[in-house]
């Protein structure tokens, strides 16, 4: 059919944990090597196949936390009553086998090739991760694109990356806030994110930013509305949504 | 042959019934998540209308209170995301895609659906007649929430939902098929949930 005859099959293959790391309590990224892996572009995701040993299976997609020509990691958030993410972040370990394919997704990506103007990320909660793959992308090609990123999480032990993101550059500017804890003498941004937070951090809307969402639902909704409402084109505001506690 | 994951047993929690109308990979849901490429839009009404085009010619468009004026069907379907989830069981009240093509000469033979927002879906149009595909404006007896594509959505429930296209402003009938939005980033170009279409070459 038009459209598909040049685009290759995403067969599935078999990936080794070569690492794990605990990111949070409930947050670890495992890092995977994958033989044939193709190559990905910065924001996108794959999917993860696990088979029981009465032939069950159960398949779910991640975000890509790593840059484009470093080996694959994913980012996984333990859900509580999830089918998937508990094996991923607590039986899983080095040397273990897993079936993955991808790269999936042509439209929430950075290549770097826009440079001209700057790059607004918003995260929130495990919405961070395919930001890690851009912003570990914009480092390596030595790319001088100004960055912000926006970072809502509950609060600091739950922030992802933050050492990396505290070393993040020159040119990336990281701003969170702490919607249910903050530490003693915090200084950052406290509450969810409204729309004089928004309107403070985000770049002004002349400057024709691209724009990056990722989070639960009800948070990317309020944050594109809100961008909108800035002047922001629709057009230059691309979302990604999980179903948070809601998806297994 | 996959390799066994030491120490998964997954979760098997839908019954023998649901699991006869599950396709392969999904897992029922009970909530009804969101999924979209950018900002939900918010056409007013007064603005709203849904147009039937070819080649670039409208052949027939509806305002808001006209496609509420059409006879329309109470449907109750089964919904599949390619994300995995599929929803049981959702009931929809909606305008036969038939109904519409009643009223206008056309030689399409695909369709390629068209949003706000930009987005945009193809069809074969053999997949949206006899009685399988409508555009629905109410869900679960409420007016359809803009998160979840109101005012109107497409709802071609037997294929994967991003079919379903949200903000639905009209279908453009051709001759030849056209890939949509995700279409062109890699998702498959029928998306058939029991053969399990999810990106192309599936």
């Amino acid at each position: 059919m038009a459209g598909t005859a040049v685009r290759g099959r995403l067969t599935w293959q078999v990936a080794t944990v070569e690492t794990v790391r605990d990111e949070t309590a409930s947050v670890r990224t495992i890092g995977l090597a994958v033989p044939d892996w193709a190559g990905h572009t910065a924001g996108q995701h794959l999917d993860v196949r696990l088979t029981a040993e009465d032939g069950y299976s159960a398949e779910r997609s991640y975000s890509i936390a790593s840059a484009p020509g470093e080996p694959v990691a994913i980012t996984v958030e333990r859900l509580d009553d999830g089918e998937v993410s508990p094996y991923l972040t607590e039986e899983l370990r080095s040397g273990d086998e897993i079936e993955i394919r991808g790269p999936i997704g042509g439209y929430f990506i950075w290549t770097g090739d826009d440079a001209a103007t700057p790059l607004l990320l918003v995260a929130g909660g495990s919405g961070v991760v395919p930001f890690r793959s851009i912003i570990r992308h914009r480092h390596n090609l030595g790319s001088d694109v100004s960055v912000r990123l926006l970072y809502s999480a509950r609060s600091l032990p739950d922030v992802i990356y933050r050492a990396e993101l505290d070393d993040a550059g020159d040119g990336v500017a990281v701003i969170f806030t702490l919607t249910r804890q903050q530490p003693p003498g915090w200084t950052g941004h406290s509450g969810r994110v409204d729309q004089r937070l928004l309107a403070e951090t985000a770049w002004p809307a002349h400057q024709d930013p691209l724009t990056f969402v990722c989070g639960p639902t009800p948070f990317v909704e309020a944050m594109a509305s809100g961008l909108v409402e800035l002047g922001y084109p629709a057009g230059r505001i691309k979302t990604e949504r999980y179903g948070g506690a809601e998806a297994p | 042959m996959s390799p066994i994951s030491r120490g998964f047993h997954g979760r098997r929690h839908e019954t023998a019934a649901d699991t006869a109308r599950v396709p392969p990979g999904q897992y029922v849901t009970s909530d009804f998540p969101v999924l979209s490429a950018g900002p939900t839009p918010h056409t007013p009404l007064q603005d709203w209308t849904f147009s039937l085009r070819q080649a670039g010619t409208d052949l027939r468009t509806w305002t808001w209170p006209e496609l509420l004026a059409l006879p329309a069907e109470d449907v109750t379907v089964d919904i599949h995301c390619v994300t995995r989830w599929s929803k049981l069981d959702t009931s929809w009240r909606a305008v036969p895609i038939d109904t519409l093509l009643a009223d206008v000469d056309h030689q399409g033979t695909y369709a390629l659906a068209f949003c706000d927002g930009g987005y945009t879906t193809n069809v074969p149009l053999a997949d949206l007649t006899a009685g399988q595909a409508w555009v629905a404006y109410s869900y679960d007896g409420q007016p359809l929430p803009p998160e979840h594509g109101g005012p109107a959505r497409l709802l071609v429930p037997h294929l994967y939902f991003w079919k379903s296209a949200k903000w639905v402003r009209g279908l453009d009938l051709l001759a030849a098929d056209e890939p949509g939005f995700w279409e062109r980033y890699g998702y498959h170009n029928y998306g058939d949930p029991w053969r399990e279409q999810r990106y192309a070459g599936d």
